[in-house]
């Protein structure tokens, strides 16, 4: 339907006054691309869509879509389209005239324009609808017609913002399908900013994730996921236990690194300098109850809580300088040995799990 | 345990509310009564005179109470009648026209090109002060800058841009809608202001990302969406000027006539039921004009 361009954000910033939002980000979106970019409120994330959709000035850096330099463009003319958080449809125009806006500011005639956005509204499987008034629209109604409105103007890119933080959690869900399936079918790029690390796993072909104005890792969410680049993603995606302390020496291939207050742990990586700061991060799903294969990869604490969530059982464990270490264990092997609040747990990993974390600033 | 803590609750509840039923019931019509009364009494019942009057007889010394229509007719009968509704309309339409074209403007500059809160409620009290004198005091305050020898005249004579005053300045229907814009804009003024704040500012951002230009926002979404508060502002301005008669007298230098300074010098010669005659008819042809701009516009949303 359209052809598909690639964003390119060169060392772009963002000033407010003396608030930095944006820092000096780069980033390369590949054209037809499904990229999300995930932080927590305040990141920058949606600082940096409305920077490429062009309702953002740009404090310096350029953005690029296809081969044109789009920084001074205004939002019209940058072949792209964006889909606000709450829609942002006009309440006093019927759907059809919401969704051939656009045209009309073009200067389409007015039959034309009725035509081509009742197609549109067709492929949204809205054509029953073309004659109400937004407010007459359920969240998820609203939203394919946001989405008509953005794609009638057959943009390069889309660019939506927290598209669907306003639906209800089944909606989501089935509304996140429908996104998905129509970026396929369109192969435009699709910019979708969230702070909800599950749905952008469930859509994204590249995952960015923003903490304080800066790009802590862009790739694709198997790698965010199984490699975390910092303590942050590691934290922020889930699932992931993360213990920090400072380098004592290295044993085997394996950095050796002392937890304050206590344990000695090991975990594969380049040799670092002795002293240093380091964080590891262990995935709480690949962590059993039972003696170490090697020194380093385990430790014994304390259980202080034990939850029952069905097909896994949730274990909190403290001990040696670590608080709050999360374990889940599937129920099997959990009810063939049940461990108690206040049991001493083994607790331990294979080499490969103990991931060794950069730091953004290093 | 809450299902049993809570069954006695509700058994002692039963009987202590069907002993409150009736009381209940009234407890609304209680609360209504206040205000029934006064819009009863000091709305209704004078229109109901009004219009009872309206059919009664006169001469010089007393009214007869009557059923007649000759307060109707000659009333509309006479073509001064028709002539003096015509100038009222007249001053309606043109007020009207300017307080919407200026109140729209203020409203606009207020709404999107002020940027802090602070500084909207600051602008838009300074836009109030004027109010803090009365009408009249507002209304004579001209007299000295538009007269013969006042500040306007004898400014343009002494640069040389005219040989003698411009007598058309005061006592005039130029004066009389001069004054009655400077009089009711800000009833044009804050309703518009409402409205504009309460767009949506992402509806502008959606209208710029689909290509639109300033004018074509404006257009196509600012001016759609304020409808609501101009129809307001109009119903304020045209009910204002179409029973006004201070400033028409006052401006005019009483070379011209509206509608309620025919009632006001009826009631001078105490032909009350002529001036109730009147009043009718205006008040009808008001409701009616009012009738007309809800039809128009929705203003449901803003009340």
């Amino acid at each position: 339907m359209s052809k598909a361009a690639e964003i390119d954000i060169v060392s772009v910033s963002k000033i407010y006054g003396a608030t930095t939002a944006v820092e000096d980000i780069s980033l390369k979106i590949p054209a037809g691309t499904y990229c999300c970019l995930l932080g927590p409120s305040g990141c920058g994330k949606t600082s940096t869509l409305r920077m490429i959709a062009g309702h953002e000035s740009i404090s310096s850096g350029d953005v690029r879509l296809g081969n044109i330099v789009v920084t001074d463009l205004p939002p019209a003319r940058r072949g792209t389209a964006m889909m606000f958080q709450s829609y942002a449809l006009f309440p006093h125009l019927d759907l059809i005239d919401n969704v051939a806006f656009s045209l009309k500011m073009k200067g389409v005639g007015k039959e034309e324009r009725r035509a081509k956005a009742l197609d549109m509204l067709k492929l949204m499987q809205m054509e029953g609808y073309a004659s109400r008034r937004p407010v007459q629209l359920s969240g998820g109604q609203q939203q394919r017609v946001a989405l008509a409105r953005a794609l009638i103007t057959d943009p390069e890119a889309l660019l939506l913002d927290e598209p669907l933080s306003a639906l209800d959690p089944f909606l989501k869900i089935r509304m996140r399908a429908e996104l998905k399936k129509l970026q396929t079918s369109l192969g435009i790029t699709f910019v979708h900013v969230t702070h909800s690390q599950e749905e952008a796993m469930a859509l994204a072909d590249l995952i960015v994730v923003m903490n304080d104005g800066r790009i802590e890792q862009a790739a694709h969410p198997r790698i965010v996921f199984e490699r975390p680049a910092t303590a942050f993603v590691a934290r922020f995606m889930g699932d992931h236990n993360v213990v920090s302390g400072r380098v004592s020496g290295s044993r085997d291939g394996m950095v050796v690194f002392d937890v304050p207050g206590g344990a000695s742990l090991a975990a594969s990586g380049q040799g670092r300098a002795i002293g240093e700061p380091i964080d590891i991060a262990i995935r709480t799903d690949h962590v059993r109850i039972g003696d170490p294969p090697a020194t380093g990869l385990g430790f014994t604490g304390i259980a202080s809580n034990v939850e029952y969530r069905g097909s896994t059982v949730k274990l909190s464990v403290n001990g040696a300088g670590i608080e709050d270490f999360t374990v889940i264990v599937d129920d099997t092997s959990f009810f063939a040995k049940p461990v108690a609040v206040g049991d001493a747990v083994p607790i331990a990993w294979d080499a490969g799990d103990a991931i060794v974390l950069g730091r953004l600033d290093s | 345990m809450t299902a049993v803590l809570e069954r006695p609750g509700m058994i002692e509840a039963k009987p202590a509310r069907r002993g409150r039923f009736s009381i209940s019931t009234l407890v609304p019509y209680l609360q209504a009564t206040p205000l029934a009364l006064i819009l009863g009494a000091f709305l209704l019942l004078p229109i109901l005179m009004i219009a009872v009057v309206s059919f009664w007889d006169y001469d010089f010394a007393a009214m007869y109470p009557d059923v007649l229509t000759t307060n109707y007719t000659d009333t509309l009968g006479s073509w001064v009648t028709w002539q003096t509704y015509l100038n009222t309309l007249k001053y309606a339409a043109i007020v009207w026209a300017l307080t919407l074209f200026i109140g729209f403007w203020v409203a606009y500059f207020l709404a999107f090109h002020i940027r802090t809160t602070a500084m909207q409620m600051v602008l838009f009290l300074v836009c109030t002060v004027p109010f803090l004198t009365s009408n009249i005091i507002r209304m004579i305050s001209w007299i000295p800058v538009l007269g013969r020898n006042g500040l306007v005249n004898s400014t343009l004579v002494e640069i040389g841009l005219i040989p003698k005053p411009i007598e058309w300045l005061l006592y005039s229907d130029f004066a009389v809608v001069l004054a009655m814009v400077h009089l009711y804009t800000l009833f044009m003024v804050t309703p518009i202001f409402n409205t504009l704040m309460r767009i949506d500012k992402s509806l502008i951002e959606a209208a710029r990302d689909a290509g639109a230009s300033g004018w074509q926002v404006l257009w196509n979404v600012i001016i759609p969406l304020a409808k609501p508060g101009m129809a307001i502002g109009t119903i304020f301005v045209v009910t204002l000027v179409m029973a006004d008669f201070s400033t028409v007298q006052v401006m005019s230098g009483g070379q011209s006539a509206s509608v309620a300074l025919m009632m006001k010098n009826q009631m001078s010669l105490l032909q009350y039921p002529a001036a109730a005659a009147n009043a009718v008819v205006l008040l009808v042809l008001v409701l009616l004009m009012v009738a007309g701009i809800l039809r128009i516009v929705d203003i449901r949303k803003e009340l």
